[in-house]
């Protein structure tokens, strides 16, 4: 069983239909018990850093999330999601959770793209990915796979913990993180079946992790 | 880099689409969440469904079309018609829409715009601007006036103004009709669609017009759009999402090629 967080500022209901049409067990919850007893976390994220960081402090759940990383329970984190795994964000001057060190950045409206046209903010839309290392969660994916992105910010983690990146106006990191510890700058679960394989990929991590344990 | 999109919209009349939609086989579908499922299957970058519904009855159905097509297909969908309040917007996006378009609400209440941007998010407001070509005029100085109702109501707004001024308001992204090339399948209003998409910082969406995949590259290429609405051309069998888009792809304009 997966555990989705459930706090205000997360799209859960929509990483849920992606994981029941799956068929992989999951639970909508911020109770921090059921989260420990889940194989692993999906931990979504939408809106503003800010707004999401407060939520999780005002509910103590930035704790829970960090003793979990401590405990090696595995940890997917979606845009904002992702996004706040780092130190800090500039969006809304956010001091983050610090699980990955790093920092986020924003898109600035004078870069351009293929074309020498300015790029339009937010990054919105389809785009690839390109792994710089391997990683289980990107496992069996076509390289030409694309993913749905929305968002102004973008991660900058250390370079050790980049695992893909993607281009727009500037070669950014959308996935990061180490094994079992991961972030994915876009939507996987709107980002039909190569998003829906990168959860399949995650859930079996999960069940594995736990198995061996 | 990202790719260009190629969005199918749905009109839906109380949870049913209002012309038959013909696959191969001539297979009449009027479920739209069953529509909206082989698009996806095909390859959709997104799909658009246009409630004309006016009771309120009919929109409730609408939502539980929404739930439906949430649970089945997982790209990116946006749901527009009557959403006027925030509350209809909370209602759809809880339903699980990823966007909402507003288009006549917006040329009468323009503060919805920004109630809906500072309650879910810019990402979540696409403004659909109805437009129709006009004698350039003091109150109409790039020749472009915004029309509602369809068409049948000129508002005596300049369409590039009103476009920068969704864009300040918060709106995430233009879908931008032209009323003149509605329907006609003789390509989009290339002219109109550049003059907005350049003075502009978000994304455009052309609408209306395409007749084959070469309008859609044109509307990419010529008008600056970042994506491509169709209806008509994929509706009745005349081009599959697949054959558009390896043409889009032959043009050299990137697109979305697996999924």
């Amino acid at each position: 069983m997966l555990a989705i967080l459930k706090y205000k500022a997360g799209n859960q209901t929509s990483v849920r239909r992606a994981l029941d049409s799956l068929g992989i067990p999951c639970k909508i919850t911020a109770d921090p018990i059921e989260i420990r007893n889940a194989q692993g976390l999906i931990f979504p994220g939408v809106g503003a850093a800010g707004q999401a960081m407060d939520e999780l402090t005002a509910t103590g759940l930035d704790v829970v999330l960090t003793e979990l990383v401590q405990s090696g329970k595995p940890l997917l984190g979606i845009c904002v999601g992702c996004q706040i795994m780092l130190d800090y964000s500039p969006e809304n001057d956010t001091q983050a959770l610090g699980i990955v060190p790093g920092e986020c950045a924003m898109f600035n409206h004078s870069l351009t793209d293929e074309n020498d046209d300015p790029i339009r903010v937010p990054h919105m839309g389809w785009n690839s990915i390109r792994p710089v290392k391997e990683s289980a969660l990107l496992k069996g994916l076509d390289p030409a796979s694309e993913f749905y992105f929305v968002h102004s910010y973008y991660p900058v983690p250390r370079p050790e913990f980049i695992i893909a990146e993607t281009t727009y106006g500037v070669k950014f990191c959308s996935v990061h993180g180490s094994e079992g510890l991961w972030a994915v700058q876009f939507h996987p679960e709107k980002s039909g079946r190569p998003g829906l394989a990168l959860l399949k990929n995650f859930h079996d991590y999960c069940r594995e992790a736990a198995h061996a344990q | 880099m990202l790719s260009k999109r190629v969005i199918p919209c749905l009109d839906v009349r109380n949870g049913r689409l209002t012309k038959g939609i013909k696959f191969k086989g001539n297979v009449d579908i009027g479920d739209p969440v069953e529509t909206a499922r082989i698009y996806y299957e095909q390859g959709a970058d997104e799909i658009v469904f246009y409630d004309i519904t006016a009771s309120a009855e009919g929109r409730g159905i609408m939502l539980e079309v929404v739930e439906r097509v949430a649970s089945e297909i997982f790209i990116p969908f946006s749901v527009g018609g009557g959403i006027s309040t925030v509350e209809d917007m909370r209602a759809v996006l809880m339903a699980g829409a990823e966007k909402i378009s507003v288009n006549s609400a917006a040329v009468k209440n323009p503060d919805c715009i920004s109630q809906g941007a500072l309650a879910f998010g810019s990402q979540c407001i696409v403004v659909g601007m109805d437009v129709k070509k006009v004698p350039v005029s003091e109150d109409i100085p790039s020749g472009y006036e915004i029309v509602i109702h369809g068409g049948r109501k000129a508002m005596g707004m300049d369409a590039l103004e009103w476009a920068k001024t969704v864009e300040a308001l918060g709106a995430g992204e233009i879908c931008l009709n032209s009323i003149d090339a509605d329907g006609a399948k003789t390509g989009y209003e290339l002219t109109l669609t550049r003059l907005i998409a350049e003075n502009v910082g978000i994304p455009v969406i052309a609408s209306g017009g395409a007749g084959n995949p070469d309008h859609m590259v044109d509307a990419i290429v010529e008008g600056k759009a970042s994506a491509a609405l169709i209806a008509s051309i994929v509706h009745y069998g005349e081009y599959t999402i697949p054959q558009i888009k390896d043409h889009m792809t032959s043009k050299g304009v990137r697109v979305r090629k697996v999924w």
